[in-house]
């Protein structure tokens, strides 16, 4: 390392990005990516600092001061092969990682100026590693004669693939949709996230010789007791798929949508480009998201680009309680979605026909913290108004999909059917069974759900060489 | 490092022994029953080996197809084969009519919902209407093998609508036959027929309706001042099919439930017909459009 003081640069490399007027009239990314010299540059703003923080707020800890040394020097595949010792999926995370809590958060540049970009950067080495083709295929060590079973091609189960695989044991991905990726295909939109990424990313496990089962839904079409007839261990990553509602009048009219239909529509089924593709979606001139999360993000910049006139957030707390990365709030704004803050809504109401006419709201003030340490939203009184609007997307959480729960007996779970795991091995309940990702979480980051992933593949891999749960 | 072909096929040994290997489910058979209404068989070993009375499956005709839910009207483990009766409505089930013999569907997922509740209840009207028609067929053979007296009673708008009539004999003990026209049978439609049953003073245990929403909710009014247990298979719009996007929710007995996971079967006098005919109409107008491009 050089001991000699280097020169603060204070600001980031601003990121290449299309222009919001642009942007919302077509569903590609918006960040372009850096350039190469766009990337040595920013690069080269880290401090080398003597007890790098950054690699402590990474879930995965990357050895990110080493990686961003080799990008630095122009060593793309060496800085690449580094990030991936530890993280299988960087084109995704360096996208979907809320970095402003993580690495970035931690930089010491960040204290007074803008922390390197370390997740542009990632995604920047990944990017340039697609671009040289498809990566070599390492050796495999020999067949342990051990088969696992993962349930979902999530981020977590397609990282305790990639894991496994590469420690001899045979690898068969249960899939209950037509394309592998869980979130990062039905929720995450190609805005944000192109789905070819996710893709390049499923082949190449694939291509280690991990075997993927599409339309096959476990708890369904098997339990999983009867995989474990087959397969030495099982690894349950399926996600948080059940979408909550309000529980308030007015919720089944035509017109309002959970977040988890409305972006499974335009981005599973491409419903953005219908009629091209089959599948509808209602476009609305006037749409409220109600959250104030990620999730809530991406549907309301995904109504501007289905057509919405008007784009409007309501959130029960306020700005600085919103659980959405930084970046997604800001691009929110850039693209002029409205937010109603410190707002509940109360009730929807329709028309004769059964469509969504106005949603009712209560405006609300902040109490004392709750639970999560945030503070409480409370009802002011007789402060109900209403909004006109055709369609509503709720985006206010989701709990795992109980399919699995129901049929697993001896599966503990707890509150809204989160899978009990042990926090080092990710051990279930059950024997041979493992969990991770949001169905031990309850929704969590794609990023935590790989650190999951990870810990379980090692436990996974020792308890198929031991025997001993 | 070795070359790539070696680790390749290293790779691919280690797959010799996997189980039962769901492949491409490729269609077998499509043939025509009725005017708009066609049979569908398709090579799906894993699905034909699992699914029960009342399960659906859910496909896509191609790349860019919707995912239809199809309630299915026959299996058969031999062949490795499951059959769905579908009816020409709109782009996606038109798409359906244009597969033929050796064609891949992208998607075929199965089973899904509850399987429906079987047991030795005395005697059983089993009602069909359109679609449904080939989906009572495993339903009233599954009750009769279970000891039931069974009714099948099949209903179309004309006699040229109705089809398996000789199927359903085999398998009941009686079958009523209505169209509205009254080209065949006495009854104006499969409801009235239920009433001039239950009139006559016919003891029926329980009933069971599969078809359009309208005919089941008519179905559900005919049995409900009789107190007869009425079971409907609930045809909501849905998509993924396990739980996830609630694209398919209904009300019954003032709760919100999803169809495809809570049912398809609810008890047809508790359910809020007038909120699930109102969501099945949601994308009328563009299901006509893309129809026509």
């Amino acid at each position: 390392m050089s001991k000699k003081a280097k020169q603060i640069i204070p600001k980031k490399t601003p990121m290449p990005e299309q222009a919001p007027a642009e942007r919302i009239k077509n569903y590609d990314e918006v960040p372009r990516g850096y350039t190469v010299e766009q990337a040595m540059a920013e690069a080269k703003r880290c401090l080398e600092c003597g007890r790098p923080l950054c690699v402590d707020g990474c879930p995965v800890n990357i050895n990110i001061p080493a990686f961003l040394k080799l990008v630095s020097e122009g060593d793309f595949r060496g800085a690449i092969n580094l990030i991936k010792e530890t993280n299988a999926l960087p084109a995704v995370s360096g996208r979907v990682c809320p970095q402003e809590e993580q690495c970035e958060g931690k930089c010491v540049l960040s204290k007074r100026y803008e922390s390197v970009a370390i997740g542009r950067l990632e995604r920047f080495v990944a990017d340039w590693e697609a671009a040289q083709g498809p990566p070599p295929i390492p050796e495999l060590p020999p067949p342990t004669g051990k088969k696992v079973a993962v349930v979902g091609s999530g981020p977590a189960g397609v990282t305790v693939a990639a894991d496994l695989i590469r420690k001899g044991h045979h690898v068969t991905i249960f899939e209950a949709l037509h394309e592998a990726g869980g979130v990062l295909v039905y929720g995450i939109p190609e805005f944000r996230l192109p789905k070819a990424v996710v893709r390049r990313e499923v082949e190449y496990v694939c291509r280690l010789g991990v075997k993927l089962i599409k339309d096959f839904v476990v708890g369904a079409a098997e339990t999983v007791d009867e995989l474990l007839e087959e397969y030495d261990a099982v690894f349950l990553g399926t996600g948080a798929g059940l979408p909550w509602f309000l529980n308030v009048p007015g919720e089944n009219l035509n017109g309002v949508y959970s977040a988890n239909e409305y972006l499974t529509r335009a981005n599973l089924m491409k419903a953005y480009r219908f009629p091209e593709y089959d599948t509808p979606i209602v476009r609305g001139k006037r749409v409220v998201t109600i959250g104030g999360g990620n999730v809530a993000m991406d549907s309301a910049r995904t109504a501007l680009r289905l057509g919405a006139d008007e784009s409007i957030i309501v959130y029960r707390r306020s700005r600085e309680e919103m659980p959405a990365r930084a970046e997604e709030i800001h691009h929110a704004e850039q693209e002029g979605i409205r937010f109603e803050l410190l707002t509940t809504p109360v009730a929807f109401h329709g028309d004769s026909n059964g469509w969504l006419k106005e949603i009712e709201c209560i405006r609300n003030e902040l109490g004392e913290p709750d639970a999560s340490g945030r503070r409480r939203p409370v009802p002011i009184e007789n402060s109900n108004f209403r909004i006109p609007v055709d369609v509503v997307v709720l985006a206010i959480g989701q709990s795992p999909n109980p399919l699995i729960a129901k049929t697993t007996p001896d599966l503990k779970t707890g509150k809204d059917g989160v899978v009990i795991v042990d926090n080092e091995t990710m051990k279930t309940s059950k024997r041979g069974v493992f969990a991770g990702g949001d169905v031990a979480t309850g929704g969590a980051t794609v990023i935590l759900a790989m650190g999951q992933g990870k810990k379980a593949a090692n436990a996974i891999d020792e308890y198929l060489r031991t025997g001993a749960w | 490092m070795a070359d790539d072909t070696t680790i390749k096929l290293a790779n691919e040994d280690r797959h010799s022994s996997d189980p039962a290997e769901p492949g491409p489910v490729t269609v077998l058979r499509r043939e025509p029953l009725a005017p708009n209404i066609q049979l569908l068989t398709v090579r799906a070993p894993v699905v034909a080996s699992k699914i029960q009375p009342g399960q659906f499956v859910i496909l896509r005709a191609d790349e860019f197809g919707e995912r239809i839910p199809l309630t299915v009207a026959d299996w058969d483990t031999v062949e490795g084969s499951v059959s769905c009766v579908f009816m020409q409505v709109g782009t996606s089930t038109y798409k359906l009519g244009k597969l033929k013999a050796g064609d891949i569907l992208p998607t075929f997922v199965g089973p899904l919902g509850k399987r429906l509740e079987l047991d030795r209840w005395g005697t059983v009207l089993v009602a069909g209407g359109c679609y449904g028609i080939g989906s009572i067929y495993p339903v009233v053979r599954a009750l009769k093998e279970k000891g039931n007296r069974v009714i099948s009673l099949i209903e179309g708008r004309s006699k040229f609508l109705l089809y398996w009539l000789d199927r359903l004999e085999a398998v009941s003990d009686q079958v009523l036959i209505s169209a509205k026209d009254r080209s065949i049978g006495k009854s104006r439609d499969g409801p009235d027929a239920v009433k001039d049953l239950l009139d006559s003073g016919e003891r029926v245990d329980r009933v069971i309706a599969i078809g359009c929403t309208f005919m089941m909710y008519q179905m559900a009014e005919a049995t409900r001042p009789f107190s007869v247990k009425t079971i409907v298979s609930l045809n909501p719009i849905m998509i993924d099919g396990t739980g996830m996007c609630g694209a398919c929710r209904v009300s019954v007995a003032g709760e919100t439930k999803f169809a495809c996971v809570d049912g398809p079967d609810f008890d047809g006098h508790q359910v809020d017909w007038g909120l699930l005919l109102a969501r099945r109409k949601a994308y009328l107008g563009p299901e006509t459009d893309s129809g026509e491009r």
